[in-house]
């Protein structure tokens, strides 16, 4: 798929606020001295006066979105995923969630696709940390477009939204006329009869491409984007396993309460179906370009493909 | 109001307290007691506010930081009109709107949900920004504990206003010395209080924050105070005004039985009165 563009949703991230800035005055940025990183330094270009730095303590600006809020402005809180929804778990819940605040956290630099610099800094729990918060909104858009439209509708929606973005450039594939984002509503993106991969994130196009490879061998997947992990959209996930009665989750985060762990609740309640839950196996990452990465643990098409087929036999 | 109404009015509101623990059976009634003047002040005094439009977004903004002395900033607001007294006595009750720690989601005029001590400065500094990016001249004052400035969020806050020049924040420190594992300076000491704002960028003040004069001086003096946010320390009585509980640990977070309840109402009662006489 060399021949493909590729963005990270970072940088899409940084250009829809610049295109949402443009037109909404209440909109600010906030950051903790990464702006540079997490993409809104052309925030901060173009609306210096609505960008506010922080500097290094993400638990404060958690708490400063939140009194911005209360006061009229849509505050994006922007810093690494790990910080985001690690660090500052408990002011997420406590100022933001429990008062069901109008802050939207966009949080950059998610999982193991962070890359060289390793463990530390390669968050994946925050998929499970922050669908546990009531009424908080957890998207993870699967590209460039989606990313761009997630950000709008986070905008437009009132209450708390964790974004989750990544570092890795990654293929363009919702780049169709007919695109459109609605929070909670996945997307079916390839018919199939024999099993459904449910995939989220970067791992969307990985699927794809492993659906293109199973085809191969005769084993027909449905490909299912979960950009939006909560509310999930329950409704096509149950369609879908009666539909093929084999589901495999794909996401770049734990198979701890992330989305394997959302669709297995909604499956094991609604419709039992065998899924099989394809993450990072509750281990932490290493340092290593993220192609590699992704190959190691598993997550890239081949490691889907592998998987997959193994389960079908 | 003058300072015999002011100290009239926070009997009042130390009643509630009492009464509000009690029917509770839980709660913090030492430092809820220890920052009634406090509370009373801002209420009946300093703040601009309007018991009848509690949304208004040209009002002043208070945070109670140290969330768990919700009974005193519960009695402060009852009593200034934003919802019933007799409500008090469902302090804490399955199904009351009165939770064991501020929300604003479900009570009339708390602007801030907090508990979680350190956090609630954090917000108090989103409102003072957000006064200055809109333009307005609202003011937003914050009341932390003394044990509560333990936890360093408040110093990541504290960085925050002062080099942002907040001088639209004013930080109350509630300093009556005492924490639930005992003196602050025995647990873990925060002090010299004072000189950890001064060296945040805060213009400080130090005063007896149980006496009125010494508060409204010092509330005038933060208004006053103009590129730089305000720290009061207010040197208080844990537990002040009930005689037993007075600088005594143990009622940081107890309930009064019916016998101290009753010692406690009539310790009120004979402060009221006094005051009537005057």
């Amino acid at each position: 798929m060399s021949e493909v563009k590729k963005i990270a949703t970072r940088d899409s991230y940084g250009n829809a606020l610049v295109e949402l800035g443009k037109e909404h005055e209440n909109l600010l940025v906030l950051d903790a001295d990464l702006a540079a990183a997490t993409k809104t330094g052309v925030f901060k270009k173009e609306f210096p006066e609505r960008h506010i730095d922080c500097g290094i303590a993400e638990a404060n600006m958690t708490g400063i979105a939140a009194g911005l809020s209360t006061t009229g402005f849509v505050p994006f809180v922007s810093t690494f995923a790990m910080f985001a929804a690690g660090r500052s778990f408990e002011q997420v819940r406590n100022s933001i969630g429990y008062p069901h605040l109008n802050v939207k956290i966009g949080a950059t630099h998610a999982g193991i696709s962070v890359g060289e610099d390793g463990a530390s800094h390669q968050c994946n729990e925050d998929i499970a940390l922050m669908r546990s918060i009531p009424g908080m909104v957890v998207i993870n858009p699967s590209d460039d477009v989606e990313a761009k439209a997630a950000v709008k509708a986070a905008y437009e929606h009132e209450g708390p939204v964790y974004l989750r973005f990544g570092r890795l450039a990654v293929p363009v594939i919702n780049d169709n006329a007919d695109y459109k984002f609605e929070i909670g509503k996945g997307v079916e993106l390839r018919d199939g009869k024999d099993c459904t991969i449910i995939a989220t994130g970067l791992c969307v196009s990985e699927a794809l491409e492993a659906a293109e490879k199973l085809a191969a061998d005769g084993i027909d997947a449905q490909v299912i984007n979960i950009h939006t992990i909560k509310p999930l959209d329950e409704e096509l996930v149950i369609a879908a396993a009666k539909k093929t009665g084999r589901i495999f989750t794909v996401e770049e985060h734990s198979i701890i309460g992330g989305l394997g762990a959302a669709v297995s609740e909604c499956l094991s309640e609604n419709c039992p179906t065998k899924v099989t839950r394809i993450g990072m196996n509750d281990v932490f990452g290493e340092s290593g370009p993220a192609k590699e990465l992704l190959h190691k643990y598993k997550l890239d098409a081949d490691g889907i493909y592998e998987r997959v087929s193994a389960e079908m036999k | 109001m003058d300072k015999l109404e002011l100290q009239k009015t926070a009997v009042e509101v130390r009643k509630g307290i009492v009464e509000g623990v009690h029917a509770a059976k839980a709660g913090h009634p030492g430092g809820s007691l220890s920052a009634a003047d406090i509370f009373t002040y801002l209420y009946f005094e300093e703040m601009n506010i309007d018991p009848k439009n509690p949304k208004d977004p040209d009002r002043d903004r208070f945070v109670l930081s140290k969330g768990h002395t919700a009974p005193g900033l519960y009695s402060a607001l009852a009593h200034r009109g934003y919802f019933p007294v007799e409500d008090l006595l469902t302090l804490r009750h399955t199904g009351s709107y009165l939770q064991g720690h501020p929300d604003m989601k479900h009570i009339p005029g708390v602007d801030m949900s907090s508990g979680s001590l350190g956090q609630g400065l954090s917000a108090a500094c989103g409102m003072a920004l957000g006064a200055k990016q809109s333009k307005k001249d609202f003011r937003v004052y914050a009341l932390c504990g003394d044990g509560e400035i333990q936890e360093g969020q408040i110093w990541e806050a504290a960085m925050f206003a002062g080099f942002r020049k907040l001088d639209n924040l004013c930080v109350i420190v509630d300093n009556n010395n005492l924490q639930i594992d005992g003196p602050i300076d025995e647990v873990c000491s925060p002090y010299p209080i004072d000189k950890k704002f001064e060296a945040f960028n805060f213009h400080v003040i130090n005063i007896d924050g149980n006496d009125f004069d010494q508060i409204k001086a010092a509330f005038d003096e933060a208004k006053a105070t103009k590129g730089m946010p305000t720290a009061i320390i207010a040197h208080t009585v844990k537990g002040k005004g009930v005689s037993f509980m007075e600088n005594n640990v143990g009622w940081h977070g107890k309930a009064p039985n019916d016998e101290e309840f009753a010692v406690a109402m009539e310790d009120l009662r004979k402060a009221g009165e006094a005051l009537c006489q005057k």
